[in-house]
């Protein structure tokens, strides 16, 4: 019997419509596990390793939010780190101004997430592959204009104020956990939001567009949400990129490099699932650190992973596990269960 | 006066932007693949050009003959394999792919060249020499390269209009099926235009070498986006609009320079922000884009 | 109309097209499902039924631009079904695709050019096309996305015939034209046809087809439902097999037919 058949044959008492094949709560307590178990770190490790830990919450935040708008909403964009140098800007402003860097961290992400309005408006008319040019266009004219301010830096950058005093070990500890907090916070953001309307809306944006739109679901606004809350996230990141470097270069902040780690990451962990990207992290890091004396090459093997990847194995890293064990970490699709 | 000079170096320098934005826009135009990598290449042909000048000695013009026509063929390879094999598969991967090339491409070069700038001495007076009319002061090379750009867009015109292969890049353009249908293997025809694209950016990037200096991220900081931004400028799907694009972004970046050195790029790009939010299908549009 | 007689088919002799068992899908759809026609030299072989019957699907895949799951395509005896669409547009199978879709930044005379850009030996030359279609000779320059419909629909054949094409494969001709333009357009047939060429066309309009064919072949849902000739079927027939009414026996119509 075909699948076709077979559902019209059975009465519909026999139909469950579940969010996942396990049952969520085992994944949510094992999350919370590891969470728990990762905010120890600091009484456990070197603070070397917490530092190289602060790094990887970077990555994997500017990841995830890469996915959710690449993987998700179907926008590629070249010019996030826009918003990361947004983020650092942020924090550096106030941190002059006297407040703390840590408690200037969401202020640079709601900062960020506004600051998306203006751009969004700006390149959403353009089709997918201009698009994703005009961000990078964005992102330099950006940083050209900051770096017009000598204020805060002008061209060369300067040290960020508001630590003065406060004991290394402490800050790193603190720095960690500001890191897993955004961290947290920016996957259980993009786990809601998938789980709910707005997922659905993006799958079907994703399979038929035109459809969506007929049938009422707003592209438009979808879309812009996902690049307001991409913006968000990426402008935490770099706050914690200002606040983990002690300092802020408009170069460095607004450094293509970190669309290409963004983007990279993504496609090998796996695009499209919440999943990819944290495995995607992990091979990142790993291959990093091996290379770390290596300088670009890491980067070049990461580009050639990519392309190989992009073209051979579109589901990534993550693709592969999940074809096997149909394992959600983040439940946030829908499975039709016929009961025997 | 030095207005009237800003304006004029401004023009002339929009012609090599042309140069380098009409390749981009026929990728997109005819297989809808935007080649973030495109401006890397014409670093690549530049270095390349560096090395051949270094090696056998020729003079500059002649490195031209070779490293034009070897880009060309690299165009056409590159696109019968990867990006078609990125093309079957999405919109997506054409991005993902071209991407991650112009990564590699910038990294390979940053490893073996260093981040040190080059340029394609040629001792020739043309580099450096000018003339005058009256108070304005107009440089020999600044000048031949725009009447180049001229030329080969005439060329490119000339081709698409007329030639056989012209006229099937633009129906494959239209519908790559129907030009199936009528006996034609678009992939051939894709590779056609490849060639076509990598050979145009890649004379635009000798010929930027050899007035301005060429290091690995020249592709992406000066020449993709400045060559996007001619795209947008001058109007999606016209060739004589990218010229004027480019020449609007030139006058636009000198006007910038002579308020602030450092204003230049800036002045531009704010030119193309005015473009894209006032009429974002260009000054000369052709029709329906976006 | 040139051609075997009606209703009479050679005994032996290769069919210049033959489909086998052909089973096509559109991803999970059975589009076509165990598809077997034969066309000879010369004849006009329609193809008739209703939406979603699967015609166009059976013309496409014979043109190269689906492949199938099971089946085969052969040309004049050889197997084709792996050739691409390009390959056999080449060796003779040329079709005027559904809707037109002619070169719309290009002029009249662009579009009939690239038509011939790969074309076979043949009697059609540009020069022909304008004298079998006279009103494009003064239009010619015009950009093609400017003609009304029929005028396109004039151009798309000019075009296929400018491969000098053994098999012309003309899929629904009619669609999106008044009925006045649509029978002008099939009136044009027979000069094309003096050229010895075959046809094989896919119709909606039942009595347009049956006025032209020499052979129809009915779909339904995929399957065939009736073959046979325009004169050795009844009008019931034709309507038991196009609406799948019951009675309808799929398979050849019992009288009158073939041998």
């Amino acid at each position: 019997m075909s699948l076709a058949t077979e559902t019209t044959a059975r009465p519909v008492e026999q139909f469950r419509v579940t969010r996942s094949r396990r049952n969520v709560i085992w994944t949510g307590a094992g999350a919370l596990i590891v969470v728990v178990v990762f905010a120890l770190f600091p009484y456990i490790v070197h603070s070397g390793t917490t530092a190289i830990l602060v790094q990887a919450f970077i990555v994997l935040t500017m990841a995830s939010m890469w996915n959710l708008l690449a993987g998700y909403a179907g926008l590629v964009s070249v010019g996030q780190q826009a918003f990361v140098g947004l983020g650092a800007y942020f924090v550096l402003i106030l941190a002059i101004n006297g407040t703390s860097p840590f408690a200037a961290l969401p202020v640079a992400a709601i900062g960020s997430g506004v600051a998306a309005l203006p751009l969004w408006w700006l390149v959403s008319r353009l089709r997918s592959g201009y698009f994703a040019i005009a961000t990078w266009v964005l992102a330099a004219t950006v940083m050209l204009i900051i770096e017009k301010f000598s204020s805060i830096g002008g061209g060369t950058g300067m040290p960020l104020p508001g630590f003065a005093g406060f004991d290394p070990t402490l800050l790193t500890a603190y720095t960690y956990w500001a890191g897993l907090a955004v961290t947290v916070v920016a996957m259980l953001a993009i786990y809601l939001l998938l789980r709910g309307r707005l997922g659905l809306v993006l799958t079907a944006i994703r399979d038929d567009e035109v459809a969506a739109r007929s049938s009422g679901a707003r592209v438009g606004l979808a879309r812009m949400l996902v690049f307001v809350v991409a913006g968000a996230g990426c402008g935490a990141a770099g706050g914690l990129l200002a606040i983990s470097q002690l300092q802020v270069q408009p170069g460095a902040v607004f450094s293509i490099q970190f669309t290409a780690e963004m983007a990279f990451v993504t496609i090998i962990g796996g695009l499209g699932t919440i999943e990819g990207p944290i495995l995607g992290t992990i091979v990142y890091m790993v291959l990093q650190q091996t290379l770390a004396s290596y300088n670009a090459w890491y980067l070049i093997i990461l580009g050639l992973v990519a392309i190989f990847m992009a073209l051979f194995a579109r589901r990534g890293l993550w693709g592969l596990v999940d074809a096997r064990l149909n394992l959600r970490l983040f439940p946030v699709g829908y499975w039709l269960r016929l009961d025997k | 006066m030095s207005w009237v000079n800003a304006i004029i170096q401004g023009i002339l320098v929009g012609g090599l932007y042309a140069l380098f934005a009409c390749g981009l826009s026929l990728m997109f135009g005819v297989m809808k693949v935007v080649n973030l990598a495109h401006g890397d290449l014409a670093v690549v042909a530049g270095y390349i050009a560096i090395g051949v000048i270094t090696v056998t000695h020729i003079p500059v013009l002649w490195s031209f003959l070779i490293v034009v026509p070897v880009m060309a063929v690299l165009g056409y390879v590159l696109q019968r394999t990867i990006l078609q094999g990125a093309l079957d598969r999405s919109v997506l991967a054409t991005l993902l792919v071209t991407f991650g090339l112009s990564v590699v491409i910038e990294n390979g070069l940053l490893q073996f060249f260093t981040a040190n700038t080059r340029g394609i001495g040629s001792g020739l007076a043309l580099v450096s020499g000018s003339f005058s009319i009256g108070s304005i002061q107009i440089g020999y090379l600044p000048l031949v390269i725009f009447a180049t750009a001229v030329v080969v867009l005439l060329g490119l015109q000339y081709f698409l209009s007329t030639s056989r292969y012209g006229r099937l890049i633009r129906a494959v353009a239209d519908d790559k099926e129907a030009a199936q249908l009528a006996g034609a293997d678009y992939r051939h025809v894709f590779g056609i235009a490849a060639a076509v694209a990598f050979g145009t950016v890649a004379l635009g990037g000798i010929a930027y070498g050899m007035y301005a200096q060429l290091a690995p991220t020249t592709g992406t900081d000066t020449i993709l986006l400045f060559a996007f931004a001619a795209v947008v400028i001058g109007g999606l799907g016209s060739l004589w609009g990218t010229l004027l694009g480019g020449v609007v972004l030139g006058v636009a970046q000198q006007i910038g320079a002579q308020i602030s050195i450092s204003d230049e790029t800036l002045a531009g790009f704010i030119v193309f922000l005015a473009v894209l939010a006032l009429r974002p299908q260009g000054l000369i549009s052709r029709g329906a884009q976006s | 109309m040139s051609g075997p007689p009606d209703g009479e088919r050679p005994e032996s002799g290769t069919p210049l097209l033959e489909v086998r068992d052909l089973v096509v899908h559109h991803g999970q759809l059975r589009a076509l499902d165990g598809i077997s026609l034969r066309v000879f030299p010369g004849e006009v072989y329609a193809i008739i039924g209703a939406n979603g019957a699967g015609k166009s699907t059976l013309l496409r895949t014979i043109a190269g631009l689906h492949s199938p799951t099971a089946g085969s395509v052969l040309f004049d005896g050889t197997d084709v079904t792996g050739l691409r669409p390009e390959r056999r547009a080449r060796q003779g199978i040329v079709m005027v695709p559904e809707g037109r879709r002619l070169f719309g930044s290009l002029s009249v005379e662009e579009n009939l050019q690239v038509g011939g850009a790969f074309a076979r030996e043949g009697p059609w030359t540009i020069e022909r096309v304008y004298e079998t279609f006279d009103w494009m000779r003064e239009r010619r320059n015009q950009a093609a996305s400017q003609l009304s419909g029929g005028e396109q629909q004039t151009v798309a054949i000019g075009r296929a015939l400018l491969a000098n094409p053994r098999v012309l494969l003309l899929d629904e001709l009619s669609l999106g034209l008044a009925p006045v333009v649509v029978q002008r357009i099939y009136g044009m047939l027979p000069q094309i046809l003096a050229a010895g060429l075959t046809v094989l066309l896919v119709e909606q309009d039942v009595s347009q087809a049956l006025r032209v064919a020499s052979h129809i072949h009915c779909l339904l849902e995929g399957r065939t439902t009736l073959e046979g000739t325009p004169t050795g079927v009844s009008a019931d027939q034709v309507e038991a097999a196009y609406f799948g009414l019951a009675g309808a026996a799929p398979g050849p119509a019992p009288e009158g037919s073939e041998s």
